[in-house]
């Protein structure tokens, strides 16, 4: 290789090198930028998607009724779900034949059938069972099986089995060595899974539950069929009497994408912190590993 | 170090397969108190299965073992021997420490989290006084500057260090070392192999698994050579390493001189 001059030397620090102007990058950019303004503008301007509209029902009490029944079965269906789910995956993952069968076989029945159907099948739980008794004690079905509790039910039910095999999922992700660590320093198996399992299987159980929880958000619009007037029902039974579908329509799409980012800025806050101990890990190293704390060098 | 008194471990006629390999043949040994005790032997030799069955990690097919006093997985009751519960089970580990070839610390928790662990969730003090404890055997292994960094953030003689805190911090009446330098890059041997060799020093009871025939000379009360699933020879490593009786036992030595 010839052709270096000694002389350049001084110039040919890295330290004093310029990044050339991304003329192509920065062009692409001013392109893409364009292309959305230009489309965000012609539906805005557009007269057809009823913009004032829009914001005239955005805060209709209808609408926000139904926005909370959204958000409360959510909520609570989800709740419920994880809960349950978690004891299902536990139960699925037991020594116990009977608990991992049962676990198994609840499973295959909820993520196997439409949830559409289930929850008309809870709905209409009294034509199968007239009366529903424990003991001595006994209820009309009718009375405990409200749209409300079927709705609650039939969601949190189907959530639980799906919520199963993600918690497993985790959980088997989780090394082997761990769950020996701890039982060999005397932990319970319940204090073993909550203080050392659990937290390690979250960094994989998160994001797929982040899904559920948006696939659940939208999956809770199925409820008006047992007659539960959700976000989706409400803005549908305003324009039934005004037809204004398109405007309504998207009254309740920007709620469910506003909910939905939220819950984005949630879920990588909750992943931020269960991936707490990966930090540090390139830097640190470079540092430590070529020289270990002096006071042990000595008598290594 | 001081002559054996007391017996700490007991182990009569340990017999263990695996499906239908044979990993264990019969194992008899008594450890004393404050004995430390290095098991040597090739790889496959069921060593490592042999500690593992100490605590009950492993399940013996046949004959037992006693720890302290306690057999361990079972008690005799009028002529009857139950299988214990795994609470009782949880119980009779919480003071036999334990240190493992892949470190198996807590990634989610500091070094001062993973040492005050057990003490808390399991010996139930209180955090102040796992802490101070913490601090104090932390300082002991060389990481008093590591008390909050993650276990991903220490090299691996570092964190095998954090991991000898960890189980001295229950206060164990036994340590089980279950080859604590294999995994790790040969210069970090040394640190671990010197806070091993204190603890020896202190009187700690300690079973090491190690591959490691330099610490077996200098810290070992007694050593175990096994091969096949049984104990070929055991003695002072003076005569073991030096004057090997078996054929096995020099074959197995010759390979690290």
């Amino acid at each position: 290789m010839s052709g270096f001059n000694p002389s350049d030397d001084a110039l040919r620090d890295v330290k004093l090198a310029h990044v050339p102007f991304p003329l192509p990058r920065v062009a692409l950019w001013a392109f893409t930028l364009a292309v959305a303004l230009g489309f965000a503008y012609i539906v805005a301007i557009n007269p057809n998607f009823g913009w004032p509209v829009v914001a005239q029902y955005f805060f209709d009490p209808t609408v926000m009724q139904g926005l909370s029944v959204t958000l409360g079965l959510t909520v609570v269906a989800m709740i419920i779900g994880v809960a349950l789910g978690l004891i299902l995956a536990i139960a699925r993952m037991s020594q116990d034949r009977l608990a991992s069968s049962l676990a198994g076989l609840f499973i295959w029945f909820f993520r196997g059938t439409p949830l559409l159907v289930q929850l008309i099948f809870w709905y209409n739980m009294s034509t199968l069972f007239p009366r529903i008794s424990i003991g001595i004690a006994s209820w009309n079905t009718n009375d405990l099986i409200t749209p409300l509790t079927a709705a609650i039910v039939g969601l949190a039910l189907n959530e639980a089995a799906y919520m199963a095999e993600i918690i497993r999922g985790g959980l088997l992700s989780v090394d082997k060595g761990q769950a020996e660590t701890a039982q060999a320093f005397g932990m319970t198996k319940a204090r073993a899974l909550r203080r050392i399992i659990i937290p390690q299987a979250m960094k994989s159980i998160v994001p797929p539950t982040g899904n559920q929880l948006i696939s659940m958000i939208k999956a809770t619009s199925l409820v008006s069929v047992i007659a539960m007037a959700d976000l989706l029902y409400s803005v549908q039974s305003i324009y039934n009497r005004t037809f204004e579908i398109i405007p309504l329509l998207l009254v309740a799409v920007l709620w469910y994408l506003l909910i939905t980012s939220i819950l984005n800025i949630g879920q990588s806050a909750i992943e931020r912190h269960y991936s707490r101990g990966d930090r540090g890990l390139t830097t640190d190293k470079k540092k430590e590993n070529p020289m270990p704390s002096g006071a042990v060098d000595e008598r290594a | 170090m001081s002559a054996p008194e007391t017996v700490l471990v007991r182990a009569r006629g340990v017999h263990k397969a695996f499906g239908p390999l044979e990993v264990l043949k019969g194992i008899d040994l008594d450890v004393a108190a404050g004995e430390v005790v290095v098991i040597l032997g090739p790889s496959g030799s069921g060593k490592s299965t042999f500690l593992r069955c100490i605590n009950h990690l492993e399940t013996i097919d046949q004959g037992f073992v006693e720890v302290d006093g306690e057999q361990i997985g079972f008690r005799l009751k009028n002529g009857r021997l139950n299988k214990l519960t795994n609470r009782e089970i949880a119980a009779q580990r919480s003071r036999i420490g334990m240190v493992f070839q892949q470190f198996n610390l807590y990634p989610h928790m500091t070094a001062l989290e993973n040492v005050i662990e057990a003490p808390i969730g399991v010996h139930k003090q209180s955090r102040d006084e796992a802490t101070r404890y913490a601090r104090e055997l932390l300082t002991r292994v060389g990481l008093s500057e590591k008390f909050d960094a993650y276990p991903r953030q220490l090299s691996g003689g570092q964190q095998q260090r954090v991991a000898i805190a960890r189980a001295l911090a229950i206060r164990p009446r036994l340590m089980l070392f279950d080859e604590p330098t294999s995994a790790l890059d040969p210069e970090l041997v040394g640190e671990v192999l010197a806070t091993m060799r204190d603890l020896a020093k202190e009187g700690l009871t300690m079973i090491v698994v190690t591959h490691e025939i330099g610490f077996a000379k200098e810290a070992a009360d007694r050593v175990v050579f096994m091969d096949g699933g049984v104990v070929v020879e055991q003695g002072p490593p003076g005569e073991v390493l030096a004057n090997p009786k078996h054929a096995r036992t020099r074959s197995f030595l010759s390979r690290f001189i």
